[in-house]
C-alpha cells in the first residue's frame, strides 16, 4: 500500500514537469495510475471478505512508537473504492473541463496528491500518521479550492475552508493524543483493544468532544457546515471530488473508524446524532432557496452529511449499514451531478437556476443521466437512493430514545429533498427555453462518461444490490457489527416504512408544486429567508476573524511600541521580578559572610568600587561617568587577582579596555549631555535598577549558599590533565569541558556584532 | 588624541600586541590565555591604531574581514567537532594527536586546540565589527 501512495506522489511530481503540447499525458498518467489502484483495492475484496484485513507496517520512527501502519479492512477497503474509483472519472471529466485554462499541470498535480493524500487516510492504521494526511487534505483542499486565485471569492472561501479545517485538525490532534496517553500508544490495533479503558477513563468526554469537532468540521457539520458552500468556488471537478468521495468523507470515515473505540456511550449516541439532525435539516433547508446549480448540490451535501453522521450516531447495527449504503449512493449521485452542473456551466455559460430552462431539447443525455441521479437522491425507485433511504428510515424507526422526534426531522429533510430534487429537473431541463448566454449543444463524449457510469451503477445496483452486500459485510466487521449479514433487497414489501417514504415523496411533490408552479412562493421563500436569518455564519466568520486581526494589531501597536528605553525597561523589570519571585520560594539567602576574614585592602578596593559605581551614576559629564565605571570593571579585576581567578581576571581588563576605548571613540559622536528625563521617570528607573542590581546580589549570594552534595569543579580540577591534556583549568572547561557553551557564546557574540551592524548601516542608509 | 610618542610607538606596539596575542592563544591550554583573551587582545592590536590618531586611520578594509573573521572562527569550531563523529566517540569529545618532533619533543594537538583558534578569530571578527559599526564616517 505504501508503494501506491509513493507512486502517487511521484507520478504527481512528474506531472509538473510535462509541458506542452503533450499536455494529454498529463490526464492519461493520473487516470492509469487511478485505475490501477482501483483494480488492486477491487480485487482485494474476496480477500477482506475471507480474512478479515491485510497489515503492512514500516518502522519509522520507533523510538516515539511512530511507525508508518497501513491497515486494509473492510472500511478502508470501502473508502479507498471510492477514492480511486471516483478518482478516475473525476479525472476524465477534468481533462474536458480544464483543457481552456492555464496552470493545469499544477492542478493536476494538486489533484493527484490530494486524492493520494486521502487514499493515505483511509489506510493509515497509526493515528498520528492518520492526522499526516488528515492535515495534508485539508492543505490541498486549499490550494484546490483556491485555484482560480484570481478571483477574490475563490481566495476568501480557501482561506475559510483552511481556518475551520485547520482548527479542527488541531483539535483532532489534542483528541488523538489525550487518547494516546490513555492506551499508551498510537496505534489503532491498541486503541481496539483498549476500547473499555479509554470509555470508561475520566478524560473520556474531553477526548471525545475535541475529536468530534475535528470530524464536524472536516465534514462540514453544524455550526461549521458553512464553508462547504464557499468551497464551490472551485474548479468543478474538484467539487465533484470533494463532495462525493474525498474531504467532507474523511470525517464520517473517522467517526466510522472510532466507533468500536469510543462508540455506544451515552454521550456519543447523544452528541452525534443531535448535530447530525441539525447539519441535515440546515442543508435541505437551505438548498431549495439558492439559486446557483453548485450551491445547491453544496447545501444537499451538507443535508447528507447530516445524515451519515445521524446513522452513525445512532450506531445500531441497522444504522450503520443505512450509513454505508447510503455512503455510496451519495457518492454516486453527488459526483454525476457536479459533472453535469459543470457541463450546463460550461455549454450554457450560466449556473443561476432561474437563467436556465428547457435544456432537454439541446442536452437530451445530459437530462437522462441528472434525471436518475438526481431520483437517486430524492430516494425514488428504482434506483439505489430508494434502497438506502428505506433502510435509513428503518433505522430511524427503530433508533433508541428519541427515534419519533428524529424521524419527523428526518421525513422533513427527505421532503425537502425530494422537492429540491424535482425543482431542479423543473427548472433546468424542462418548460420554456431560455436565452442562454451560449448556444448549449451536447458535444464531448468525455463530459458525460462519469455521470453515465455512476448513474447507470447506482440503477444497477438499486435492482441487484446484492453485489454491494458482499462489500459492505467486511465494512461493518470493521466497524464493529460483523455478527449480522448484510441482506440488501430494492423491495420490502407494504411495511411502515414504504408508507413513510410514500407520504414524504407525496409531501415532496406538493412542495414542488408549490415551488414551481405558484409564481413567487420561491421568492417570497427567498425573501423570508433573508428577513429571518439577518446574519449567516460565513459572514459572521469573516468578522471575527476580521476583528481578531484588528485586535491583534491593537495589542501589537502596544506591546511594540518601538521605544528602546522601554523594551529594556519591561524585560528587565519581568527577569527581575522574576529573580525576587525565585528567591522567595526558594527561601530567601542565608547570610554568613563575615568581613573580618579578608584583608583590609580588599575591604578597602569593595568601598572604591561601591563609590565609583555611585559616583558614576551621578555624574553629569559622560567622561567622568566612563572613567568611573571603568574604576568599577578594574577593580573587580584586581578582587579577581587576589582570588587567583587570572584568566578572569585578563579577561575582565581587556573587555574593559576594550569597552572604556569603544565609549571614548564614539563619545564625540553622541550630542552633549541634557536632562530629558522627568524626576518621576528617574525615580522610576532607579526603582527598577535597584530591584534588578540587588536580585543579581541575592543570586550571587544564593549561589555561594547552595549546597551541590559533590561540586562539579572536583571533576574538572582531577580530569583536567588526564583526559584534556590541559593544565588550565579554566581553559579546558572553556574549549573542551564545555565546549558547547563557549559554542554558544561566540554565537551569541557573532550575531550581536552582526546585529550592531545591521542597526548601524540600515540608518545610515535611511539618512 | 595628538601625542606624537604614541603615534610613533603605535606601530612597534601593534606588532608586540598580535606576537602576544598568538602566545597567550598557544599557552593558553596550560597556563592563563586562551581563545578569548587572545582574540581580544587581538583586536585591540588592531584598533589601537584609531586610537592613536582617528578613528579613519585603520585600514578600512578590515571592515570587510570582520564577517570573514567571524564566519572563519565559527568554522573552524564546527570543523574541531568533526573527528569526533568520525571516531565514533560521543559528539564534541576532544580528539588528540599525540607525536614528537625533532628539537621540540612532544607535542600534542588535538581539536581543543582548533576550537580555540575558531575562538580567538571570532572575538577578532567581533572586536573589528564592534569598531568600524560605531565608527564609520557617516
Amino acid at each position: 500500500m505504501l508503494v501506491i501512495l509513493v507512486l502517487f506522489v511521484v507520478i504527481a511530481f512528474g506531472l509538473t514537469v510535462i509541458r506542452g503540447r503533450i499536455s494529454i499525458y498529463k490526464v492519461f498518467l493520473p487516470v492509469i495510475l487511478q485505475l490501477s489502484a482501483f483494480v488492486y483495492f477491487f480485487i482485494k475484496i474476496k480477500h477482506i471478505g475471507k480474512y478479515d484485513k491485510i497489515n503492512e507496517i514500516y518502522r519509522w520512527i520507533p523510538q516515539l512508537g511512530l511507525n508508518l501502519e497501513f491497515t486494509l479492512d473492510g472500511l478502508s477497503l470501502v473508502f479507498a473504492l471510492l477514492v480511486t474509483g471516483i478518482g478516475v472519472l473525476v479525472f476524465i471529466y477534468a481533462h474536458s473541463y480544464m483543457r481552456h485554462y492555464g496552470r493545469s499541470g499544477y492542478f493536476y498535480f494538486y489533484l493527484t496528491i490530494f486524492s493520494a493524500a486521502m487514499l493515505g487516510l483511509v489506510l493509515s492504521a497509526n493515528m498520528i500518521q492518520l492526522f499526516i494526511f488528515w492535515e495534508l487534505t485539508s492543505l490541498l483542499s486549499f490550494l484546490l479550492i483556491s485555484f482560480f486565485h484570481e478571483k477574490e471569492e475563490a481566495r476568501k472561501a480557501a482561506l475559510q475552508s483552511l481556518y475551520i479545517t485547520g482548527f479542527g485538525g488541531l483539535c483532532l490532534l489534542a483528541g488523538f493524543l489525550i487518547i494516546g496517553g490513555i492506551t499508551g500508544s498510537y496505534s489503532l490495533e491498541n486503541w481496539l483493544l483498549h476500547a473499555d479503558a479509554v470509555k470508561s477513563d475520566k478524560l473520556y468526554l474531553p477526548a471525545l468532544l475535541l475529536i468530534l469537532v475535528g470530524a464536524f468540521t472536516k465534514s462540514a457539520q453544524f455550526p461549521f457546515h458553512f464553508w462547504l458552500p464557499g468551497a464551490m468556488q472551485a474548479p468543478t471537478p474538484v467539487s465533484s471530488y470533494l463532495h462525493s468521495a474525498t474531504m467532507v468523507k474523511a470525517g464520517i470515515f473517522l467517526l466510522a473508524r472510532l466507533t468500536p473505540v469510543l462508540g455506544d456511550t451515552p454521550e456519543w449516541t447523544f452528541i452525534i446524532p443531535l448535530i447530525g439532525v441539525l447539519t441535515m435539516l440546515t442543508g435541505s433547508y437551505f438548498a431549495i432557496t439558492q439559486t446557483d446549480l453548485k450551491a445547491i448540490l453544496a447545501y444537499t451535501t451538507i443535508s447528507a452529511l447530516g445524515i451519515l453522521v445521524l446513522m452513525l450516531g445512532i450506531g445500531t447495527t441497522l444504522a450503520v449499514k443505512a450509513a454505508m449504503v447510503f455512503l455510496f449512493v451519495h457518492a454516486f449521485y453527488k459526483a454525476s451531478l457536479f459533472m453535469l452542473a459543470g457541463f450546463i456551466d460550461k455549454k450554457t455559460g450560466t449556473r443561476d437556476i432561474s437563467k436556465l430552462g428547457g435544456l432537454i431539447h439541446h442536452m437530451p443525455f445530459t437530462f437522462v443521466f441528472a434525471l436518475l441521479a438526481l431520483f437517486s437522491m430524492a430516494g425514488l425507485p428504482p434506483m439505489l437512493g430508494f434502497l438506502s433511504k428505506e433502510l435509513i428510515y428503518e433505522a430511524k424507526v427503530h433508533s433508541p430514545g428519541i427515534a419519533s422526534m428524529v424521524l419527523i426531522l428526518g421525513i422533513s429533510t427527505n421532503v425537502l429533498l425530494v422537492a429540491t430534487s424535482l425543482f431542479f429537473i423543473s427548472k433546468v431541463f424542462l418548460g420554456k427555453k431560455s436565452n442562454y448566454p451560449k448556444h448549449p449543444d451536447e458535444k464531448g463524449l468525455l463530459w458525460l462518461a462519469g455521470p453515465a457510469l455512476l448513474t447507470l451503477l447506482s440503477l444497477f445496483l438499486g435492482i441487484w444490490p446484492e453485489a454491494l452486500g458482499e462489500l459492505l459485510q467486511p465494512a461493518l466487521n470493521s466497524v464493529g457489527f460483523g455478527a449480522e449479514m448484510v441482506k440488501l433487497k430494492l423491495w420490502h414489501g407494504f411495511n411502515r416504512v414504504f408508507f413513510l417514504s410514500a407520504f414524504t415523496v407525496s409531501l415532496g411533490v406538493f412542495l414542488w408544486w408549490l415551488t414551481a408552479f405558484r409564481a413567487g412562493f420561491i421568492i417570497k421563500w427567498r425573501q423570508l429567508n433573508k428577513k429571518i436569518f439577518t446574519w449567516n455564519f460565513s459572514d459572521a466568520f469573516a468578522g471575527g476573524i476580521a476583528s481578531l486581526v484588528k485586535f491583534s494589531k491593537i495589542s501589537t501597536s502596544r506591546i511594540q511600541h518601538g521605544y528602546h528605553r522601554f523594551y529594556l525597561l519591561s524585560t528587565i523589570l519581568f527577569v527581575s521580578l522574576l529573580l525576587w519571585f525565585q528567591i522567595y520560594i526558594t527561601r530567601g539567602v542565608e547570610t554568613d559572610i563575615s568581613f573580618s576574614a579578608r584583608p583590609f585592602y580588599i575591604l578597602g578596593l569593595c568601598v572604591v568600587v561601591f563609590l565609583s559605581a555611585l559616583f558614576a551614576t551621578l555624574t553629569n559629564s559622560r567622561i567622568v561617568a566612563i572613567i568611573a565605571m571603568g574604576v568599577v570593571g578594574y577593580g573587580i579585576s584586581l578582587i579577581y587577582m587576589y582570588y587567583s581567578a587570572i584568566d578572569l581576571a585578563i579577561t575582565q581588563i581587556l573587555v574593559e579596555t576594550f569597552t572604556i576605548v569603544m565609549f571614548v571613540i564614539i563619545l564625540q559622536r553622541l550630542p552633549n549631555f541634557a536632562r530629558l528625563s522627568s524626576k518621576h521617570a528617574k525615580i522610576r528607573d532607579m526603582l527598577i535598577a535597584l530591584l534588578f542590581g540587588g536580585g543579581m546580589m541575592m543570586l550571587a549570594i544564593k549561589s555561594i549558599s547552595v549546597d551541590f552534595r559533590q561540586p562539579v569543579s572536583g571533576f574538572f580540577t582531577e580530569n583536567s590533565y588526564i583526559k584534556a591534556h590541559g593544565e588550565n583549568v579554566v581553559n579546558v572547561i572553556l574549549v573542551d569541558f564545555r565546549a558547547l557553551d563557549t559554542l554558544g557564546e561566540v554565537t551569541v557574540l557573532a550575531i550581536a556584532a552582526l546585529g550592531v551592524y545591521a542597526l548601524i548601516h540600515k540608518k545610515s542608509k535611511k539618512e | 588624541m595628538n601625542s606624537i610618542i604614541l603615534q610613533l610607538a603605535e606601530k612597534y606596539i601593534r606588532w608586540i600586541f598580535l606576537i602576544f596575542s598568538v602566545i597567550v592563544l598557544i599557552r593558553g591550554h596550560n597556563q592563563p590565555g586562551g581563545g578569548f583573551i587572545a582574540g581580544l587582545l587581538a583586536g585591540l592590536a588592531i584598533i589601537f591604531k584609531g586610537f592613536a590618531f582617528t578613528p579613519g586611520h585603520v585600514n578600512p578594509k578590515l571592515e570587510n574581514r570582520s564577517q570573514i573573521l567571524i564566519g572563519a572562527g565559527i568554522l573552524a569550531i564546527a570543523l574541531s567537532f568533526i573527528p569526533s563523529v568520525l571516531f565514533g566517540q560521543p559528539f564534541m569529545q576532544g580528539s588528540w594527536f599525540i607525536f614528537s618532533l625533532p628539537a621540540i619533543g612532544s607535542v600534542k594537538a588535538g581539536t581543543p586546540f582548533l576550537f580555540d583558534i575558531g575562538v580567538f578569530l571570532a572575538i577578532t571578527g567581533v572586536v573589528f565589527m564592534f569598531f568600524f559599526s560605531l565608527t564609520t564616517p557617516k
